[in-house]
């Protein structure tokens, strides 16, 4: 099946384009947000399952908490390398997922707004998340963990672009 | 556009309203406050059984309330205007809070005149406008005499079209009606209603067959039988009553309705996508239903977008097939040659594999699915917003992969499912294009100036020479 795979890779990132990756600092900031996950669920499992199953409640939720990180170990580098964008002259070709691989192509003229967000954790790390909608709520053209001045860059040339090339509904 | 897509401009608080705007009619907030009326019975009804008190108590009450939300809703009619203002249809209103919005013309995608029953009874309407973007309608104008109802719609179809706001409503042209004989049919044949009447009647052979003391416990049951059914009747038969389709130049005339009429007009190029759908039931009939997404209508409740979706309840499939093909200006769906999806699909979709199938014409895509119901559904390249491939785990073994044709929100959903994944590849390239030379030849917002001053309206996209001679 390896070969085969690396096939649809290749299709769902086409090496013809010029594929931008996202900020590795994404990693960082989804292994914080996993620790904190496991650090809050763990405890509160561990004793719900104290009452069920004494001592072996606990070492259930350290067993849960161990696969959790493995889990997350192995596949937050790969979501992280699955990001990537493309900015051609009529679209913008976004490509994620690791399990379910997807690719939207987004014409610049079909956009409605630009979207830019930074929750706090993504401050700190000087990441921020653009997101373009068009009058779909399908069109799926978001691009996490990008760092704040490509965030910032993209933003302007997509509305831009949208501007430039914007087409009636 | 030369502007961001923006159909509510910030309140103005400082241009008082234009002396030629005009007030809502007088009789709205009686209409209005009959709804607050119900609600305090409603209250109130429940407080009585709880604590009951002298019964002349809860009548002071109830009528303290109707005179006040009577006289609130006095005032905020005495300050909601509307009117023309440039371009936009302008809305004042609000009474501490001023809030003025506009709708702009070029961005009209629908609009509907509905007259509620109690309206009906006082003579006057609403009168809806669908904006794209809106995630619900432009505020509704009710409530409007009849006329004015009319007239404003007229106006607004007008302006929307780039002509002389004077011009009266263009004459129509009868394009289907359905027969109150097969709207019947078609409800007693439709899925929830045989469900319902199944439930029914099993119920009614349970109760049969079981002594009498545990009957009460099968009546309950039989309470979702009879709401189906009812449901079925009413979405259908009460909806759908007296169903016109009409076509004028200012687009699509829908009239329906037995208790609450609604009339819709969808000016041309405003429709984003075509679902033609064969329920099991209908097929020995040889019957079709048609759906449409307009941008703006879906915005609501699901509820809603299937109630102003319709284009065609039910009709023989050929009638069915010859709308389509007016409402895509002539292109024949049935002539686009399909592609039906490999035969490893059947792993994902084991009982109507073998009717998935797609096919892109000069104009439009086509996808083909539904083994019970059978679906058509059609989308015009012009009118993509996005193209997607995606692939799960299970379609990766099968080396299979799903392409989307994205397009604004409603019932017609392009999902072109379980292709080999270069083609799905392929086919989203291709569309993209398509889309994208479509776009440049579509027909212009303002569909009556095609040929006159596009450059001042800011039209749909640079190429203002090639385009108005493409087409």
């Amino acid at each position: 099946m390896t070969v085969a795979s690396h096939d649809v890779e290749e299709l769902f990132a086409p090496s013809g384009e010029k594929w931008q990756p996202v900020s590795r600092k994404l990693v960082t900031v989804r292994y914080i947000v996993l620790a904190m996950t496991l650090a809050i669920v763990t405890p509160l499992l561990a004793v719900g399952l104290w009452f069920v199953l004494d001592v072996w409640g606990i070492v259930v939720a350290v067993a849960v908490a161990l696969v959790g990180v493995v889990w997350g170990g192995w596949l937050i580098p790969r979501i992280w390398r699955a990001w990537g964008y493309s900015e051609r002259q009529e679209d913008l070709l976004v490509t994620h997922g690791v399990m379910f691989r997807k690719l939207t192509v987004v014409p610049y003229g079909r956009m409605q707004f630009v979207d830019v967000n930074s929750g706090p954790l993504d401050r700190k790390f000087g990441l921020a998340t653009v997101q373009m909608h068009t009058a779909s709520p399908a069109s799926d053209a978001r691009i996490p963990g990008l760092p704040a001045q490509e965030a910032a860059r993209l933003r302007d040339r997509l509305s831009a672009l949208g501007e430039a090339k914007a087409a009636g509904l | 556009m030369t502007e961001p897509v923006n159909n509510e401009t910030p309140v103005e608080l400082r241009t008082a309203t234009p002396s030629h705007f005009r007030r809502l009619h007088p009789l709205t907030p009686l209409l209005r406050g009959w709804a607050y009326l119900a609600g305090v019975i409603v209250i109130m009804g429940q407080n009585a059984l709880r604590n009951p008190a002298p019964i002349s108590i809860y009548l002071a009450f109830g009528f303290g309330f109707a005179v006040l939300a009577t006289i609130a809703g006095a005032v905020s009619w005495w300050f909601t205007r509307y009117g023309f203002d440039g371009d936009a249809l302008r809305i004042d209103s609000g009474v501490l809070m001023r809030r003025s919005r506009r709708v702009r013309m070029d961005r009209l995608q629908a609009v509907d005149v509905n007259r509620p029953l109690v309206g009906r009874l006082l003579g006057v309407a609403e009168l809806r406008m669908e904006v794209a973007g809106g995630s619900k309608s432009e505020a509704p104008l009710k409530y409007l005499s009849l006329d004015d109802a009319t007239r404003l719609r007229a106006e607004l179809l007008a302006r929307a079209a780039g002509i002389d706001a004077e011009t009266p409503e263009a004459p129509e042209r009868m394009v289907a009606e359905v027969p109150l004989r097969r709207l019947v049919w078609s409800t007693l044949l439709s899925g929830g209603f045989v469900l319902g009447v199944l439930l029914i009647t099993a119920m009614l052979v349970a109760l049969a067959l079981v002594p009498s003391q545990a009957r009460a416990g099968i009546l309950a049951p039989m309470l979702p039988g009879l709401l189906a059914a009812g449901y079925a009747l009413w979405t259908q038969l009460g909806r759908n009553f007296g169903f016109t389709l009409a076509e004028s130049p200012d687009g699509y005339r829908i009239r329906k309705g037995l208790l609450d009429m609604q009339h819709q007009t969808v000016p041309p190029g405003r429709i984003q996508g075509v679902l033609i759908r064969q329920p099991l039931l209908w097929r020995a009939r040889g019957w079709a239903e048609v759906h449409v997404d307009v941008a703006g209508y879906a915005g609501a409740s699901a509820e809603n977008a299937t109630r102003t979706s319709t284009l065609l309840p039910v009709a023989p499939l050929a009638e069915a097939m010859e709308i389509v093909r007016q409402v895509l200006a002539g292109v024949d769906p049935s002539s686009v040659e399909l592609h039906p999806a490999p035969q490893r699909s059947r792993w994902l979709r084991p009982i109507q594999w073998s009717r998935l199938a797609y096919g892109a014409g000069d104009k439009i895509v086509v996808v083909r699915d539904g083994r019970f119901t059978r679906r058509l559904t059609v989308v015009p390249h012009a009118k993509t917003q996005s193209v997607r491939v995606t692939q799960g785990p299970i379609q990766r073994r099968l080396r299979l992969a799903t392409a989307y044709v994205d397009t604004t929100p409603g019932p017609v959903n392009a999902i072109i499912r379980h292709r080999p994944p270069e083609e799905a590849f392929q086919f989203v390239e291709d569309q993209a294009e398509r889309a994208r030379l479509a776009r440049k030849t579509d027909i212009p917002e303002q569909w009556m100036v095609q040929h006159a001053s596009r450059v001042s309206q800011g039209n749909t996209d640079g190429d203002v020479h090639k385009d108005a001679s493409n087409e």
